[in-house]
Parts: structure tokens; sequence; C-alpha cells
């Protein structure tokens, strides 16, 4: 079959990563041209300030260099500018006669800096900011010239503005507002703004409106002259002062345009062979100038091209954040307000931080910061979600709890370490390595950093660092992933929660039929999705569904934990933390036996046989003659007691009893994450309950419940959820929590993670007010364990798994 | 000068899993894809040395259970953007029969 043509206008951000979605979707389906006005490959236009501001320099910008269009075999017509579209031969031509033929065409036009309709803005020196050429115009008038005027205090201006001054040239900025970037800030931030700026140099004349540019007689600007009749000196002039989205190519084709041009969900015009994404297209009304709906839109306009035919573009919301070195402004959303509208606010004008957060039902719309940024991605994330914030409202404006966020010496706000000071303490990743990084490989989303730099790749608590790196690098392009419809990962573009509800409606069995059933994109999944989908395949069908060992990690294959040297560690089962002399006896003996060097108490009241050899450990199972411990496994580990009311004189319940039905009730249980529980017998909690995943304290009048803790990556204190009067009470609020959590939680989440994105009332409304909801989720949890099997008894051992081969 | 050896029937390894050959040369793994292709590295991860025998296999690459490398088991090449090389093995499989070249 002959390939089809596909042809596109423009050579931008937004095209080329519609193009790059494109190939991904399907490599062969176009022989694709492309023409670009600018003679440069595609570059990174949100960087055009740092190489202004002398931060970096044209070459570190370029996002796909020559090469990447001859790999892709696409024919690239650079410095050609479209001028027709012939429609019904779809034919395109450019300036200089170059023609080419399309089946679907992609106007990709952009936008041009809108220029003041007055009186010399033809003159030599008088520029809009908006492309390399205009950026080197700049930096070579820096050179030669003293007086700069940008008009127009938006984000463009005053990153333009700051760039010509660390050029040393003298720099007014004017604005015709009372304040600085009216569209991202209230008054009283943008008073903080400029303020601040003024210590940098940087002059201010808000509520000027230009009369006339004025030139000398060589034809170069020479000065500004205002309404009021003022005038100041300029020897060059940026007009900064907005965008129009450029559709005069589409216009002239009789293509409908309106302040853009028109595109419907899938971008496409009004011409069904024609298609447009940027900033030269209105959306339902809107055109956008950021770079994040920009791939928004190239993502939905590849899967059109590629006759996939699903996505929809919706609209997006945006963020903004001021890329000038030393100053931290982040907004989002709609924050000015409404009458039905609340605001929180935190105004500390010495100290040099406000905050503002504007909510509607219970739900955050917007936000304004300016000093401490920190929390703005966890914002942008809530007012992208939708999330309902009644619960915590009350530290809402305080931000994320970073409460044990360990690894990066307590830094919780990135724009305040150094180059060399570490991020990521697992991987050694410090902060200007993952700058550097973002910068020249271009990346513009988290996943990509992980990728690129393994920062926040393992353990994920210097994640919002991260986050705020690269917010504080690209500017306005940074957009978190909208949790809610965040895909399971690269095999597939379906959530969590997609998959787990068609494998239970669909009663699919097993790993294959899932990925028939939802058209799984790799012949068998990866290591991120199989794990999660057996783990869900068992889950909804209980002692129906087969376990598939080859999708599991190898610990949970092994059954012992895998160190670094390839050796396990074994730990067995204490009940409660309870031993006695012989199973001690019997460790020793194992230990002599097979040479353990190492031999370690557990945080969880257990004890840790390490550097086994893999061979080795079913022997090592049968010597000891206990049952396993899940040491390694996504599955309840351990419950941990104090010695309770028989011995201690300040206890007041058993809790070494209470710990050890609990083990006995739930051990065996699998989950999407480990679960650590805890008993104590007093209020004195020596046994940690405040940090598990489930948390007992006994009390005079019976036991308390607390729930959704964690002491690891993220520590986080567990809250009450219930208080109950007998030990049989407690196993089953305890299982019917946990069933919930193993129902609806996504794979590797903890409780922490669940509760956070579901809310307490929530697990109390289904777990404590509804008494029949619990008995079924704890009948559920109960028919689920009948089955399960000690894995380290001798007759469930799967030989091969342990025997290697010889030549 | 390398010979083929035969080590295991084809059945023996599981799909989608791996066996660990054991030579005087290191330990080689050896992986069955989910078409029942065999391919063998020896088993050291690039990165840290993890042995990969012990990794998810999907498609026609294996995960290193340490640390998370995606390795192509066609030539060992770690998938990008990680650089590094497990070193192959040449093997076959005739008649159901397993057979490595060492």
């Amino acid at each position: 079959m002959k390939k089809m043509k596909l042809v596109m206008v423009g050579n931008g951000m937004a095209g080329v990563r519609t193009l790059e979605e494109m190939l991904k979707l399907t490599p062969d389906m176009y022989d694709i041209t492309v023409f670009g006005a600018e003679p440069y490959p595609n570059y990174n236009r949100i960087m055009l300030s740092p190489v202004l501001a002398g931060e970096q320099e044209i070459q570190d910008i370029i996002l796909n260099d020559l090469d990447w269009y001859a790999q892709h075999n696409i024919t690239l017509h650079l410095g050609k500018k479209v001028v027709r579209i012939d429609r019904r031969n779809k034919l395109v031509y450019a300036e200089d006669g170059t023609m080419a033929e399309y089946d679907r065409l992609l106007l990709t036009t952009g936008s041009n800096p809108f220029i003041l309709p007055v009186p010399g803005k033809e003159l030599e020196g008088v520029i809009g900011y908006r492309d390399i050429h205009d950026t080197n115009a700049m930096i070579d008038a820096a050179e030669k010239y003293k007086h700069a005027v940008v008009i127009g205090g938006g984000l463009l201006g005053l990153e333009a503005a700051n760039g010509l001054a660390l050029r040393g040239m003298d720099v007014t900025v004017v604005h015709i507002m009372p304040w600085l970037m009216e569209r991202q800030l209230d008054k009283d931030s943008a008073g903080m703004l400029q303020a601040s700026l003024e210590t940098k140099g940087l002059k201010f004349l808000l509520e000027k409106q230009t009369q006339e540019l004025v030139g000398g007689a060589d034809g170069r600007v020479t000065a500004i002259r205002f309404k009021d009749g003022s005038e100041i000196p300029a020897d060059l002039v940026v007009m900064a002062v907005g965008i129009r989205p450029n559709t005069a190519l589409a216009e002239s084709a009789g293509i409908y345009c309106n302040r853009g041009i028109v595109v419907n969900d899938t971008m496409q015009t009004y011409d069904p062979s024609i298609y447009a994404v940027g900033e030269c297209v209105s959306h339902r009304g809107t055109a956008y100038g950021l770079v994040a709906p920009l791939f928004d839109m190239g993502k939905v306009c590849a899967n059109h091209l590629a006759r996939m035919g699903i996505a929809r573009y919706q609209g997006s919301v945006t963020s903004t954040k001021l890329k000038v070195t030393g100053i931290d402004l982040f907004s989002a959303g709609d924050f000015t307000g409404n009458e039905k509208t609340e605001e929180i606010v935190l105004h500390d004008a010495a100290g040099g931080v406000y905050k503002k957060l504007v909510l509607q039902n219970d739900k955050l719309v917007g936000a304004v910061m300016y000093g401490d940024t920190k929390d703005g991605s966890w914002y942008f994330q809530m007012i992208r979600d939708g999330k309902n914030v009644a619960e915590i409202r009350d530290h809402l404006l305080f931000g994320q709890s970073h409460l044990g966020n360990t690894g990066h010496q307590g830094q919780s706000s990135a724009a305040a370490m150094p180059d060399e000071m570490e991020v990521c303490g697992c991987n050694g990743v410090c902060k200007g390595s993952i700058v550097k990084a973002i910068k020249a490989q271009g990346l513009f989303t988290l996943e990509e950093v992980r990728k690129h730099t393994k920062a926040s790749a393992s353990c994920g608590s210097c994640t919002g660092l991260v986050e705020q790196i690269l917010a504080s690098t690209v500017g306005g392009a940074y957009t978190p992933q909208l949790n809610a419809t965040k895909p399971m990962c690269g095999c597939t573009e379906l959530t969590h929660e997609e998959v787990r509800k068609a494998i239970s409606q669909e009663k699919l069995l097993s790993i294959p039929q899932v990925m028939q059933f939802l058209s799984w994109t790799t012949p068998n999944g990866c290591a991120s999705c199989r794990p999660a989908l057996n783990y869900y395949v068992l889950c909804a069908h209980p002692r129906v569904a087969r376990d598939d060992p080859q999708s599991r990690f190898i610990n949970e294959r092994a059954h012992g934990n895998i160190q670094k040297d390839g050796t396990f560690s074994v730990i067995p089962r204490m009940w409660g933390g309870t031993t006695t002399a012989a199973q001690l006896r019997r460790i020793a003996d194992v230990a002599d036996k097979y040479n353990i060097s190492a031999i370690k108490v557990t945080g969880g009241q257990r004890i840790d046989l390490l550097g086994i050899k893999k061979e080795d450990l079913p022997k090592v199972w049968g010597d000891l003659d206990m049952p396993s411990g899940h040491a390694y496994a996504k599955a309840l580990r351990t419950v941990k007691t104090c010695v309770g009311s028989e011995w201690c004189r300040f206890g007041v319940q058993d809790s070494t009893q209470l710990g050890i039905a609990l083990e006995e009730a739930l051990w065996k249980m699998y989950a999407p994450h480990k679960v650590k529980i805890a008993v104590s017998g007093c209020p004195r909690n020596c046994a940690e309950s405040g940090i598990k995943d489930v948390g007992v304290i006994g009390v005079e009048s019976g036991w308390e419940i607390y729930v959704a803790g964690n002491g690891g990556i993220k520590t986080e204190v567990a809250q009450f959820m219930v208080k109950v009067k007998t030990s049989a009470e407690v196993l089953e609020y305890a299982g019917a929590f946990l069933q919930l959590y193993r129902e609806e939680a996504r794979y590797l989440d903890r409780t922490v993670h669940y509760v956070e994105r579901v809310g307490l009332d929530y697990v109390k409304q289904r777990v404590v007010e509804d008494a029949a909801n619990r008995k079924e989720l704890y009948g559920r949890l109960q028919f689920a364990l009948q089955d399960e099997k000690d894995p380290w008894a001798k007759e469930n051992i799967n030989q091969r798994e342990f025997e290697t081969l010889t030549v | 000068m390398d010979n083929w050896h035969q080590v295991t029937t084809l059945e023996d390894i599981p799909l989608l899993g791996s066996r660990v050959v054991v030579t005087e040369q290191g330990d080689i793994a050896l992986f069955r894809t989910g078409e029942s292709e065999v391919f063998a590295l020896y088993d050291q991860c690039p990165h840290k040395g993890g042995p990969l025998s012990q990794g998810i296999v999907h498609g026609k690459k294996v995960t290193c259970p340490l640390h998370g490398w995606n390795i192509g088991l066609e030539d060992g090449q770690a998938v990008a953007p990680d650089v590094g090389c497990a070193r192959k093995v040449d093997s076959k499989v005739v008649g159901g029969h397993v057979f490595l070249k060492l």
C-alpha cells in the first residue's frame, strides 16, 4: 500500500512533539515533510530566557538535531515559509516555490508577538521577543547600547528585562496595568515581586501608556514618549505585550479562524484533512501560550493522525513559574476569586513570603505563591485532580508535610539548594546534574527526569524536590501528571482503577487474558505492570485465579529477600515477636551448618539470617522448621508487640496475645505493598503503633485502632479510625480495613498513600459506620486467606526454581 | 575452540523465565521468552553485577532485580538511557534441546 503523506507547516515545539508522539504509535504510516520558517531545527523556546541571561548557549537548547529528522526519514525544509495552501489539490507552496503534496496537513504556525500600533514601531531597535533571531538582536544591542525599555510587565517581559539587565543594560519596564503580571499575580504578590526586581536594578513605570517611539537621524529608536507627555531614552525597545496566534496562512486558505485556528476536541480544523496544534490554535475559545497544554494537544492529535481515534483534548489548567534566578514565584488556576470562592492567605511582608489559596466547594481552584513555592506542584496537582480538601483545610496553607523525608539533608526547598548539594540520596544525584540534564536533554516530565538522571527513581522521597527543580527550570512547561488519569505503565493508557474494574467485571482470570482484553501494547508487559496484574487478578478472584510466579519479583518467587551480592536473607516468623528456646537453638544450628556469618535482630522483633545462597534456601527452611516470615513480600510482615498487661506494671491490655491473634489471622495475606501492624498494651505505646499500617493501642476500656501510619520513606503518623471493646472486634475492623486497601489501592501504594487518596472519612464510612459492609469485607478477606499456603513448607516448594544447571 | 554443549531442554526453562548454568567461566543466565525463543547472557548486570537470571522477562528484555535496569536479551545491551552491556553467549534449540556455545 502506498504511504500517506503528512506535511507539517511550522517546526516548533508543539508540532515536533506531535510528530514524536505519532512516530511512537505508528512509525511507518506517513511520508513526512516539515517546513520551518526559521533556519534552525526544533529548539526549546522556553529556554530563550536563560540564553538571553547568559546562562546557556543556543546550541544547548536544540531539542531535535538534524540527525533526528534524518533518522525518521523526515524531509525538512528549513528557512522556507509556506505562503499558500491549495486545499482542492492538497498542496502547499513555500515562498521560494517549493511545493509539497499532502493527505494530512498539520498546521503548527505558532504565534507572533503583538506589536503596539504606535508611531515609530518600525524603527530599528524595536523588536518583539519570540525566537532566536530576537534573542540575538537583544544580545547584540546589549553590547553596543545603554538604555533598554521593555514594554509589558508580564512573564516574558520580565524575563527579557532581567536578561538585558544581566547583560549590563539600564532597563526600564513599562506596564499599562497598575501591577506586574496581573494575569498571574494579585496585587500583593506583584508588589513583592517588583520590590525584589528593583533590588536587582530594574526600573518600573506602571500605568504608563506609550504614545510614540522617537527615532534618530540614523533610523534607530532613541526614546519612548508616553501619553502623559513624559519621555525616557531608549536604544532598544522590546515589545512583550502579548502574542497573537499566527493564523495568516490558515485564513488565506479559507480555514475558519476566530482568534486562532478553530479546532475541535480531536485537534481537527474545519477542513477534515487539516489538523492544527500549538499556539496558533483556538480550542473551545481559548488560545494557550504555555508549553504544557500544547504537549497535551500534540498527544491527542498524534492519536488521531495515527488513526487510533480515541483521544480527546478537553482543555488544560495552567501554571506559571517565573524563570528569573533568585526569585521564587508560582501561580496556578483561577486565583482572582469571585463571590463563590473563599481565600486562605498568608502574608509575611518582612519575611518575603506570600501565599494565597482560592477554594470553591471544598476544592482548591487557584494558588499564588511568592518567596516560598516549594508546595506549588502539590497545590497544582490538587487543582488538576479536583481533590476535596475539606479534611486537610486547616493545614493546607502550610503545605505538604515533609516530616521524615530523609536523604537530602532536611532540605525541602529546592531554590535554597546550591548546585552541588545532593538531592537524591539513593542514587547520589546533585541539583546541578538534574538542572543540566533537564536543559541539555530537553526533559519536561518527572518520568523523563527519573529515567535520565535516576533522581527520585528509587525510594521516591525526594520527588517533591525534583518536581520543584523541574518546575523552576522549565517554568510553565511543567505539568504534573493528572493523578486520576495516570496510566499504569508504558504498556497501556489505562489507569490502575480501570484495569482493576475490568478484571473484576469481565472475570479476567489470568494476565494474558487481561492484556488481550485491554489491548496491551507490549506482548507480555513489563517488570512494572506484570507483578501488579498478577496481584490484581489474584485479589479479584481468590481461590479461582492461578498465581503466575514468573510475574512476581524474585523475592516472592524465591521467598527470600535478594541482597546486593545475589544471596538471600531468611527471616522466620515469630508470632507477635515471641520465640522459644527450641527455636533459638535451631536457628543457631542452622547458622553453624550453613556458615551464616551475619545474624541480625530486625526492627520487627525477629531474627534475620543473611548471606544464604539461593540453592540452600529450601534446606535452610527445612532445618529451621518455622513458618515463613514473609519479610520479602508485598504481604503482612510482622505484628510488633510490647509485653503488655501480663508482665508490665503499666499495661492495661494483653497486647502480646492480641498481636499473636492478629498475626495468626492475617499471615500469608498478600497486599499492594508490605503491611506492618503493632499492638501496644497502654498509651505509652512501646510497640510504636503510631507509625504502622494498622496500629492498636490498649486503653483501660478497650482498644484504639489507628490506620495508615508509616515509618519509612514518608514518615506519617497513623490516624485514629475507631475505638472498640474486644479483641474480636479489633480483628474484624483491622481485617476489614486491610481488605478495603487490598481491593482498592494501586499496586505499590502503602496504606498511607491509599488513605491520602480516598480520605479517612471514606474509610470510616466503609469500615466503621457500615457494619454490614465491614462484615462483608472481613468475610472476603477470610475467604481469600483460606487457601494460602506457607511457601516454606516442603510440599509447596517449586524445586526447579532453586536448582542450577551444569554443562 | 568453542563447542556446542547441551545444557537442558526447552521445557525445563519456564516460559518468561530463566535457569542458571554454572560454568568454569562464571554463571550463565538462560532465558526463555514468551515466544519460546532462548537467549543466554553472563549472569551479571553491567550496572552493579546483579544476577540477571533472577529478573522478570518481558518481550526480549530482562529487568535486573537489583536496580531495575532493562537489558536486551538479543545483544546484552542496556536499554537507553542506561549504558552498558552484559556479555552474550550463543545458544540454540534443536529438537527441544538447548545448547550453549562455550
